[in-house]
């Protein structure tokens, strides 16, 4: 079950297919012109590259997917991207924001 | 961190009390001052305070509030209401034991309509499957249970009610079982504090994805208690350096959040993340109030809901803008480069330890008093423990010596 806490951590790599569990919540907050992830007792603070890319973490879209749809975007070099997406989604499914499908 | 890679997301709305380490570098606070410049973030719902549990270290007033005085389900109901379009995030359902109420699947059903984020601090002893069952498919977020030992007698002991833990690890057993996140909560004092490694593999096994090992924080019941309560500086920090041990060997398994005692500490905690600044509270009977302990501060006055709007009281309130920023601050906190950190740390202590809230914190090391009450803590801690005074309606006159 996805929703169910990993007993040994997940390590991120080009791979992984991830996903934001039920009850991690990312919304738009109006009241204060910003988005935000809620979680268990925190909040987190995402900036607009990680808006987008746990947008696209459905669980079908491996990492490797992202990295190449952000690299078009931002017109960068994927290898760069790469490092940058993997570390970001090994903080965040460290903290259970997102989970391996 | 890696200084190569940008942080794209940032951490914040610690849980009430939490802290970073004492040494941690003054431009890690949190920026969020925008974001609570309008609305609370947290909203700290105290239900009732009803309890089958007696813990000596309860949080609530030593003047517990009576049920015939709590607010009824359509006041609750239309304060979810009012939270979420002041732009409130998340709200915590405490007590006393929330489900002690009947109306709470009620209350969280309107809270969750809302888009609140919704949290249950449980004792979890009287909850049925069938109630948690309902509350998920009403839409609660995460469950947060407390334990008071991993062993059996002593957990019995502590909480004044037979059989607690294993009643506890049976609706652990079912939030998980439902697909529910669930952080087992710990309050560590002299009477568990060796069980702290076991709490983390118990917390591990039961699949939690949080644990807080929450040293109790002594004001109301816990300052009565501080005697029976207090650990000893060894004994606290052997467990520190347990928990930071393992949070490292537990990354991306378990994440630790850790409340130290004051009394040990250099610096104070940002109390509530600021006095008036990201959490409101309300008592059972719809008092709000700027964090749970505040009514211990003799001659303040507080607004209560049924006769003001939370956006009213929050923005307006006497009591919310006494002490809100930082320019209620004397020395040494007024020229301190921490003061937008720990906010000169808890007020209700400030007050308790001194007799004025506007002092420092004398959990400080600032504080001229820091000494005398790190003393007062060692010395407690090495003396035999007294009795507990068990946290039960009455219960304090009984003992009604401030030990302060």
């Amino acid at each position: 079950m996805s929703d169910a806490a990993p007993r040994q951590r997940v390590i991120i790599d080009a791979n992984s297919k991830l996903i934001m569990p039920r009850h991690i919540k990312m919304r738009h907050d109006t009241e204060r012109g910003r988005w935000i992830i809620l979680a268990p007792e925190r909040l987190f603070d995402p900036d607009d590259v990680a808006v987008e890319v746990l947008k696209l973490c459905d669980g079908d879209r491996s990492v490797k997917d992202i990295v190449t749809m952000m690299a078009k975007e931002y017109n960068a070099p994927e290898g760069e991207i790469s490092i940058d997406i993997i570390t970001m989604l090994q903080d965040l499914s460290d903290k259970g924001v997102v989970v391996a499908q | 961190m890696d200084e190569q890679t940008p942080k794209h997301v940032s951490e914040s709305g610690m849980p009430v009390g939490a802290r970073e380490t004492d040494d941690a570098p003054v431009e890690n606070q949190a920026n969020e001052e925008e974001a609570c410049a309008r609305a609370p973030i947290g909203m700290l719902c105290e239900l009732t305070h009803r309890c089958p549990l007696q813990c000596p270290y309860c949080s609530n007033p030593l003047d517990l509030e009576r049920a015939n005085t709590e607010m009824t389900t359509e006041q609750w109901q239309d304060l979810m209401r009012q939270a979420a379009d002041l732009g409130v995030l998340q709200i915590h359902l405490s007590g006393g034991e929330p489900a002690a109420r009947k109306d709470l699947e009620d209350i969280v059903k309107v809270a969750a309509e809302v888009g609140l984020y919704t949290n249950l601090i449980t004792a979890a002893v009287t909850l049925t499957r069938e109630r948690v069952e309902k509350l998920r498919d009403l839409g609660l977020d995460h469950v947060q249970i407390s334990i008071q030992d991993v062993e059996p007698g002593n957990a019995d002991k502590i909480s004044g009610y037979k059989n607690g833990l294993e009643k506890k690890i049976e609706v652990a057993k079912w939030v998980k079982e439902l697909g529910m996140p669930l952080t087992i909560n710990a309050p560590i004092h002299r009477h568990n504090i060796k069980s702290v490694p076991k709490m983390i593999d118990f917390a591990v096994e039961l699949g939690a994805g949080r644990i807080e090992i929450a040293h109790v924080q002594y004001y109301a019941w816990a300052l009565l208690n501080r005697a029976a309560l207090m650990p000893t500086r060894e004994g606290f920090n052997e467990a520190a350096k347990y928990v930071e041990a393992a949070r490292e060997r537990l990354k991306g398994i378990l994440v630790i959040d850790a409340v130290v005692p004051d009394y040990y500490a250099k610096y104070p905690k940002p109390c509530m993340g600021g006095w008036g600044r990201g959490i409101v509270n309300i008592t059972p009977q719809g008092r709000v109030l700027p964090c749970h302990a505040a009514e211990s501060i003799k001659g303040m006055e507080f607004d209560n809901i049924k006769d003001k709007k939370l956006a009213e009281i929050w923005l307006n309130g006497d009591a919310f803008n006494k002490y809100r920023g930082t320019s209620w601050m004397k020395e040494p906190c007024r020229s301190c480069d921490r003061k937008e950190v720990d906010y000169g740390g808890c007020r209700c202590q400030a007050f308790a330890l001194t007799g004025d809230a506007t002092n420092t914190d004398p959990a400080c090391s600032l504080s001229s008093l820091h000494e005398e009450w790190a003393n007062v803590a060692e010395k407690e801690s090495h003396a035999p423990s007294t009795d507990f005074v068990y946290r039960r309606v009455g219960g304090a006159k009984k003992a009604d010596t401030n030990p302060a």
